[in-house]
């Protein structure tokens, strides 16, 4: 790879211990990808502070050692558990005390503890045509698609590296032409496609993955009136169906306009393919017991708060079923103080933080189904925890919460 | 037989290989203390990783991956080398750190489809990876 001389005196140790081992790392890394040369980075997201052995550890702990400092603001993702409600968590209690010291090596680093896998809905906003390091698929997936930041598929260790360097290799989505439409899919609309508003977006992420592992589509036909959180939807959906790292979608995302789609091939989805994807990822049947509805994965939004305050307004739980909702400490933080979000308080839904419940088990009922309105969620949930996990409307996750049976589809 | 490809990363492995029939996600996909496919829907599940000269045709899924190789190497179940037809960055940040944590080499060599389409599953070859330039041998079968 050809060096600048800021990667010259990064790899020389003039900025330290930590980022010279680092920016070995990423050379031999870059050079793997074909890249050649490197690009600075704005910004970085970690996803190596999930705990996933002691490794993870060991990783984070030789940068501690050597002085490490990140060279750009750099947030984190989830952890493995709750650490603020440990009595919530089901797992190997040794597992809290791990991934407390995970997270704390990663805050002497100079990482901030934001612990969530959207930063981007509030506090971390990449801007269009920046480029960035950002780890955790459908992270990646939305700054990507929504917000048109530019970050390849990171992943742990590298992730880390690019933080205490400001550096990444010129490789994959970071360049211009990769960026570039491989397959052009013709969407059937919410109504062709005779869906609830809610699971369409889902269903289109999963079938969309499925047919593009690993390439960048261009969708046409998606509603124009598509928000943030039914684009974090499909993405999360297609990152867990088949490593989707960007789409596009016409009238929709920002670089959809400047895509190059002459000649590249058209196919359409049908409407019995969204249906079958839905059906897969809710396999329940009515008056099954329930033990948990799970939200927010990726993590609940303000607006998702205020629609679900909505829905459960006026109404009571069942005793049998729990409601879990995962989000950030701060945006758990915000629906604490506001009285609008009191209907939460009064129906006894659990707020989650700092992990999410497709990973860390919270959920004590070991019999009955778990219900969620996440796609990724229930592609991911059955093999993680071993449960079995049934994809819905929000409407019928509430009224199958009052009853503590499935209820019938809305 | 002797395959000529490109080294990913330097070392010398010998073992048995052990060819995956599909891609394999290294998270979520293989027992991390025992080194077994546990993948359901993978057709070699039970097939252990352990010391063999691993042939992927292309991986699959997680970006954890590396997490998983180096989680391998920590508890001695990491293959002796593996082989691709694709540089993968995953893997190949997988076994830098293996060996930056643990001193454990994990050499990796790139082929062509071609010469991955003529490796047999059992086979005991040995892998030398140095300077981008990788060989692997393998007993010639009956010809």
């Amino acid at each position: 790879m050809k060096l600048e001389p800021i990667d010259r005196a990064l790899l020389a140790g003039e900025h330290g211990a930590a980022a010279a081992r680092a920016m070995a790392l990423l050379v031999r890394y870059g050079t793997a990808c074909g890249a050649e040369r490197f690009i600075a980075i704005e910004s970085a997201h970690i996803d190596g502070c999930l705990y996933h052995g002691p490794s993870s550890i060991d990783f984070a702990q030789r940068f501690v050692d050597l002085g490490g400092k990140v060279r750009v603001p750099t947030t984190l993702n989830v952890a493995a558990v709750d650490v603020t409600h440990p009595g919530w968590h089901c797992g190997p209690p040794e597992v809290i005390a791990q991934q407390e010291t995970l997270t704390r090596l990663h805050e002497q680093l100079g990482c901030l503890p934001t612990l969530t896998c959207a930063p981007y809905q509030r506090m971390a906003r990449p801007r269009r045509g920046e480029h960035v390091a950002w780890a955790e698929s459908n992270a990646i997936v939305f700054i990507n698609s929504v917000l048109g930041a530019r970050t390849d598929r990171y992943g742990d260790f590298t992730d880390l590296c690019a933080a205490l360097t400001g550096r990444v290799p010129l490789a994959g989505l970071h360049c211009d032409e990769a960026r570039w439409p491989a397959v052009v899919f013709d969407l059937p609309s919410i109504d062709v496609a005779g869906l609830p508003r809610d699971l369409y977006f889902a269903a289109v992420g999963y079938v969309v993955g499925r047919r593009a592992p690993g390439i960048v589509p261009y969708l046409r036909g998606l509603p124009l009136d598509a928000n943030e959180d039914e684009l974090k939807a499909l993405g999360a959906t297609g990152a867990s169906s088949g490593a989707l790292a960007l789409f596009h979608a016409e009238g929709v995302t920002p670089e959809a306009a400047d895509m190059p789609t002459g000649g590249v091939k058209a196919e359409a989805i049908s409407p019995a393919e969204t249906a079958a994807a839905i059906a897969s990822l809710c396999r329940a049947a009515k008056g099954e017991r329930v033990a948990a509805v799970c939200l927010g994965t990726p993590h609940y939004s303000i607006d998702e708060f205020a629609k679900l305050a909505r829905t459960v307004e006026a109404r009571h739980r069942s005793p049998e079923t729990e409601v879990y909702v995962s989000t950030s400490r701060e945006i758990a933080a915000a629906v604490a103080e506001d009285a609008a979000f009191d209907a939460l308080r009064a129906f006894g839904v659990h707020i989650v933080v700092d992990t999410c419940t497709y990973l860390a088990p919270v959920v004590r009922q070991t019999s009955g189904l778990i219900l969620t309105t996440s796609g990724k969620y229930a592609h991911y949930g059955p093999g993680n925890l071993g449960r079995r996990v049934a994809l819905m409307t929000l409407e019928r996750c509430i009224r199958s919460a009052e009853t503590g049976v499935v209820a019938a589809p809305c | 037989m002797l395959i000529r490809g490109h080294a990913l990363i330097e070392g010398m492995a010998s073992g048995t290989l052990l060819k995956l029939a599909e891609p394999l996600s290294l998270w979520g996909g293989v027992d991390l203390q025992g080194g077994r496919i546990v993948d359901v829907s993978h057709p070699q599940r039970g097939a252990v990783l352990a010391g063999r000269l691993l042939a992927m045709p292309g991986s699959r899924g997680s970006s954890s991956s590396s997490s998983a190789l180096v989680e391998l190497a920590r508890s001695g179940h990491a293959p002796a080398g593996v082989i691709t037809t694709r540089a993968d960055p995953i893997l190949t940040i997988g076994a830098l750190v293996a060996d930056d944590l643990y001193g454990v080499a994990i050499p990796m060599l790139v082929v062509s489809d071609e010469a991955f389409g003529k490796l047999t599953d059992g086979a005991v070859g040995h892998l030398w990876c140095e300077a981008g330039e990788a060989v692997l041998t393998l007993p010639d079968r009956g010809r």
